[in-house]
């Protein structure tokens, strides 16, 4: 397994967010979480980049264990990158600073070889226009697309992507949706957390339904959307259908 | 297709242009009775005369322009280095107040207590007790009476600078942080490349504001002895009993602080631009 996590609980005051809640996902393996806001998806995102730090259980990346307290953190998130809802660019860099800040600061490249990559990437993604540009000229979708590359360009053994598309204007979906869908044919593994049900079917290998601080229900797409067997997903997916998001 | 306005906009834009004329006139109009009312009221003092010869005097004006001028060199020098290093330590002291973990508890502790205190004790107190106390420990080395009190203004600004600083750092969202360190970055590197270049820019006008504010204040130096353009100009006033010298010395020092408020209010103006251009 590339990524397991065990019996994994958080807390936060009285309220409890994950309640031993146990996921693995195997190597290119693309796996959606879905649920209701407040479920747990972008908490267990954060807990599995060391971003928030668990109450109890283990989570193990390459069989090591990240949750160790003696682990340094900032290896661990050396090797898995992060996508945020809010896009997260820093808008005080070009979008080519932004996606080579890491790579220089952190991995310690060349700085032209890290540029090289970046530009590379960028035209890849049709963005090599706008890589002297400031994050507060793209569109959400476009910084989108920029924050995805400045997680990649790391290199990292998983991607977390946390509702990606969410802020995003509906005509600007697709561009981040297809970029995702080609990561995947690269054989990226990912754990995303999203609201689009039916990006979830197209793109994921595994949904797994989070209810009650756990994983409720996992399969396959067509087996946990269209014929769950949990009551509790079949009320959640009754409300999607019922909001015309299926 | 040609565009041409249809005769309803034809009739917005003479109304508009009357308008705009009308503005001008009233405003010049106003300007004028205005500016006659206080040079009136000004000139028709009763005790105008008297005051115009023991303030507005060309002679003594031009007899102590140069020492004023030689002070206000000083006033300058002191200026660069009390900002450059009072931004410095202002910087520094906000950092140390941010660091988290036991460790650092006593940093914290000096770092706070030394921004109560200093922003509360006045300036001049503070370089009493630097100019004169410290040379009166007779220590090997003790330096200039302008270094300590140099010294004195810059620990006193830095108290300020250090919250305008503070406050800048804490304006960045969380979400910042999260960024630069799920993408591996060291608490110290996201702070030096992520946190501090946003925090600065966004406290950039009220931190130009403070230093317009110690130009003046670097002149309270003159307390222990050194001769800045006040000083210079005191002597001036002492010698021919007429307050011109202040007059001048006055003058000049508006016209050292234009520069720097141009440019504050050009980096206010700038950075209100960006505020409202949306993130």
């Amino acid at each position: 397994m590339l990524l397991s996590c065990k019996n994994v609980r958080k807390v936060f005051g009285d309220h409890v967010i994950l309640d031993g809640l146990g996921l693995d996902v195997a190597e290119h393996e693309v796996v959606a979480l879905i649920g209701a806001s407040g479920s747990g998806k972008s908490t267990l995102l954060r807990c599995v980049n060391l971003l928030t730090e668990i109450d109890d259980g283990t989570i193990h990346l390459d069989g090591d264990e990240i949750t160790d307290p003696q682990a340094d953190p900032d290896v661990v998130r050396q090797r898995i990158g992060l996508v945020f809802q809010s896009y997260n660019l820093f808008p005080h860099m070009t979008v080519l600073d932004n996606i080579t800040l890491a790579p220089v600061r952190v991995h310690k490249r060349p700085p032209a070889e890290a540029k090289a990559q970046a530009m590379q990437w960028l035209d890849r993604v049709g963005l090599a226009g706008k890589a002297g540009a400031y994050p507060d000229r793209l569109s959400g979708g476009q910084q989108q697309r920029v924050a995805i590359v400045r997680a990649l360009v790391n290199n990292p053994r998983l991607l977390l992507l946390d509702e990606v598309t969410s802020a995003l204007d509906p005509e600007l979906v697709g561009e981040v949706l297809t970029m995702i869908r080609e990561l995947k044919g690269e054989g990226m593994t990912m754990v995303l957390a999203t609201h689009e049900m039916g990006f979830a079917r197209q793109v994921a290998d595994r949904v797994a339904f989070l209810d009650g601080g756990r994983v409720l229900e996992q399969g396959p797409p067509a087996q946990v959307l269209g014929d769950p067997v949990e009551a509790r997903t079949r009320q959640f997916l009754a409300r999607i259908i019922e909001a015309g998001r299926l | 297709m040609t565009y041409s306005p249809s005769p309803r906009q034809q009739e917005r834009i003479a109304y508009r242009r009357g308008r705009a004329v009308r503005s001008v006139l009233l405003a010049a109009a106003s300007t004028a009775v205005v500016g006659t009312l206080l040079a009136v009221g000004i000139t028709g003092a009763p005790g105008w005369t008297r005051v115009k010869e023991s303030f507005f005097d060309p002679d003594t004006a031009v007899e102590y322009l140069p020492a004023i001028l030689e002070g206000l060199w000083l006033n300058l020098r002191l200026l660069v280095v009390c900002a450059s290093l009072a931004l410095a330590l202002g910087l520094l002291v906000a950092v140390l107040r941010t660091l988290r973990g036991p460790v650092f508890f006593p940093v914290r502790v000096l770092a706070t207590g030394y921004t109560y205190s200093f922003r509360g004790l006045p300036l001049i107190i503070v370089i009493y007790l630097f100019a004169f106390g410290i040379p009166g420990l007779r220590l090997q080395g003790t330096p200039d009476v302008l270094v300590l009190g140099a010294g004195a203004i810059i620990v006193t600004y830095g108290a300020y600078l250090a919250e305008v600083f503070r406050a800048g750092i804490e304006s960045v969202h969380p979400s910042q942080i999260a960024a630069a360190r799920s993408l591996g970055l060291s608490y110290r590197q996201a702070m030096r490349h992520v946190v501090l270049p946003q925090a600065v820019r966004r406290v950039a006008p009220p931190l130009l504001n403070d230093t317009v504010a110690l130009q003046k204040d670097v002149g309270l130096i003159s307390l222990a002895g050194p001769i800045d353009a006040i000083r210079a100009a005191q002597i001036g006033v002492a010698q021919e009993a007429d307050f011109t010298p202040y007059i001048v010395a006055g003058v000049l020092f508006v016209l050292l602080a234009l520069p720097l408020i141009a440019v504050t209010d050009g980096v206010t103006l700038r950075a209100a631009r960006r505020q409202n251009a949306g993130n």
